[in-house]
């Protein structure tokens, strides 16, 4: 079976797409997909460091486009997870090292291989972006609940729309139910409304993915973390699962201890 | 035989213009001239204009992968053939280098439509980033998202909701009219007149803007009123 290409990509800065890209990565391979992820991030990597494997790196994307090195050389395996691979980006390098043509070769390669390609896309909606949207199947499309990053999703959306990529799906991440509760944050309702695409999963804030990201361990290998649940669901609905979306309110210590004292008595 | 083969500076790196001849020929004569040049030319981008030869896949591929082991990335295929230009494309080439390549994002999103009073209809979301202008009427079924725009010199009609900036009137006509099942733009324009949206109270509801007497107005749009 041949692998599907996802481009994880925002417009804004800084909303997560790193993030998504190695926690849907790892989410995948745990449940026993054959994964590599690309970052596309060419003179500003990241992944290499929120997967902690930025010690490992000896060839990146720019050796196997420009002929340096071959394709299996490059690809990074997992220290956990051995269905977990990476492609770096070079960081001496900038965008236009790589063409869109180029990326479209490479995930070919790819797909043969592995079951699902995940590209970490630069932020902006030049070259960088257009050389990550290019060989994708489908396109994520990560947002925060606040105005601007939802102004610039809308704006990715229309360019992913001009390049035929069919309908993007959308991420929405680090929302903080009780600004949303008193009216401070925009709803995913809001966010749905303007952006009228189909949702793939909602994201909470979490403060373990701060930790996580600087430890370079995936927060979907925390069974405890909600971040970490909400990553596992869309990795299963990528899979083609039914999962409800999972309610975004924590549930408060009297919720907690009227349980517990239910399941006692 | 030489000549066949003839190499040019472009913007985007190198042009390589292929004559007549066999391909296995011309083939020949091309990397002839690309390897008495191999250290000038490494890490080169090249464009190719092949005329009107057909290629199939495997001998472009075969062509591509070549070129690499010389360091060199072939990007794009130029051909007066149909068939041709569609293996280049399945192969992931661009077949057209005329157009600088950072101009790509955004012709799509740009339409304008000139001559006439007609009207156009758009059946779609305008999204952040698409500009529509036309002389005539502009009538939307969909919404107007904040940072998309229309220019229109006559009426402007959006069944939806409109948020983004809109122009009527465009060339000076003060009748000019904006009505929106939603109006809430970040900005509206009538002739030479700009308005804000003061921030809505309640639910939406379909609005009429016009000009009277200089200003901008906007008017409950009620079937029973009148």
């Amino acid at each position: 079976m041949a692998g599907k290409v996802i481009t994880v990509t925002s417009g804004k800065g800084g909303v997560g797409k790193t993030t998504a890209t190695a926690n849907l990565g790892a989410a995948l391979a745990v449940s026993g997909e054959r994964v590599v992820c690309v970052d596309a991030d060419i003179g500003l990597r990241n992944l290499d460091v929120v997967l902690g494997l930025e010690n490992r790196i000896v060839y990146d994307l720019v050796d196997v486009v420009e002929g340096r090195c071959r394709l299996r050389q490059a690809l990074i395996r997992d220290k956990r997870l051995p269905d977990l691979y990476l492609i770096p980006a070079a960081q001496t390098r900038d965008k236009s090292a790589v063409t869109p043509s180029d990326m479209v070769r490479l995930c070919n390669e790819l797909r043969e291989e592995h079951d699902w390609i995940l590209i970490d896309s630069p932020a902006g909606i030049e070259r960088g972006f257009r050389n990550a949207v290019a060989p994708a199947d489908t396109v994520l499309v990560v947002t925060n609940p606040e105005v601007s990053a939802v102004r610039d999703a809308d704006r990715i959306i229309g360019l992913v729309e001009a390049e035929e990529k069919g309908p993007a799906r959308l991420l929405i991440n680090r929302i903080r139910p009780n600004m949303v509760r008193r009216g401070d944050m925009l709803s995913a309702e809001d966010v749905l409304e303007l952006l009228a695409i189909e949702l793939i999963g909602m994201v909470p804030e979490d403060e373990n993915i701060v930790t996580s990201t600087n430890r370079g361990a995936p927060i979907v290998l925390d069974g405890k973390s909600r971040a970490g649940q909400a990553f596992r669901n869309i990795a299963r609905r990528l899979r083609g699962e039914d999962v409800p979306f999972m309610n975004m309110e924590e549930e408060s210590f009297f919720g907690r201890l009227t349980r517990f004292i239910r399941s006692g008595g | 035989m030489q000549p066949s083969v003839q190499i040019k500076g472009i913007r985007d790196g190198l042009l390589i213009i292929l004559g007549e001849g066999a391909w296995e020929e011309i083939r020949e004569a091309l990397f002839g001239q690309l390897d008495q040049q191999a250290d000038f030319l490494r890490g080169a981008r090249l464009a190719l204009d092949v005329g009107n030869r057909i290629l199939k896949a495997a001998d472009l591929g075969q062509l591509r992968d070549q070129l690499s082991d010389r360091g060199l990335s072939l990007w794009a295929v130029m051909s007066n053939s149909p068939v041709t230009e569609q293996t280049a494309q399945t192969l992931g080439l661009a077949t057209r280098i005329s157009k600088p390549v950072p101009d790509r994002v955004a012709p799509p999103a740009n339409t304008t439509i000139s001559g006439g009073e007609g009207a156009v209809l758009v059946r779609r979301t305008l999204r952040s980033g698409y500009s529509l202008k036309h002389s005539g009427n502009v009538i939307v079924i969909g919404d107007v998202n904040p940072g998309a725009e229309i220019v229109a010199s006559g009426n402007v009609i959006v069944w939806g909701h409109l948020r983004g900036m809109v122009h009527a009137g465009a060339e000076g006509d003060e009748n000019a009219v904006v009505c929106a099942l939603d109006l809430a733009p970040t900005q509206l324009r009538i002739a030479g007149l700009i308005a804000i949206t003061p921030k809505r109270r309640g639910k939406p509801q379909p609005e009429m803007v016009m000009v009277s007497n200089g200003q901008v107005v906007a008017e409950l749009w009620n079937p029973k009123g009148k």
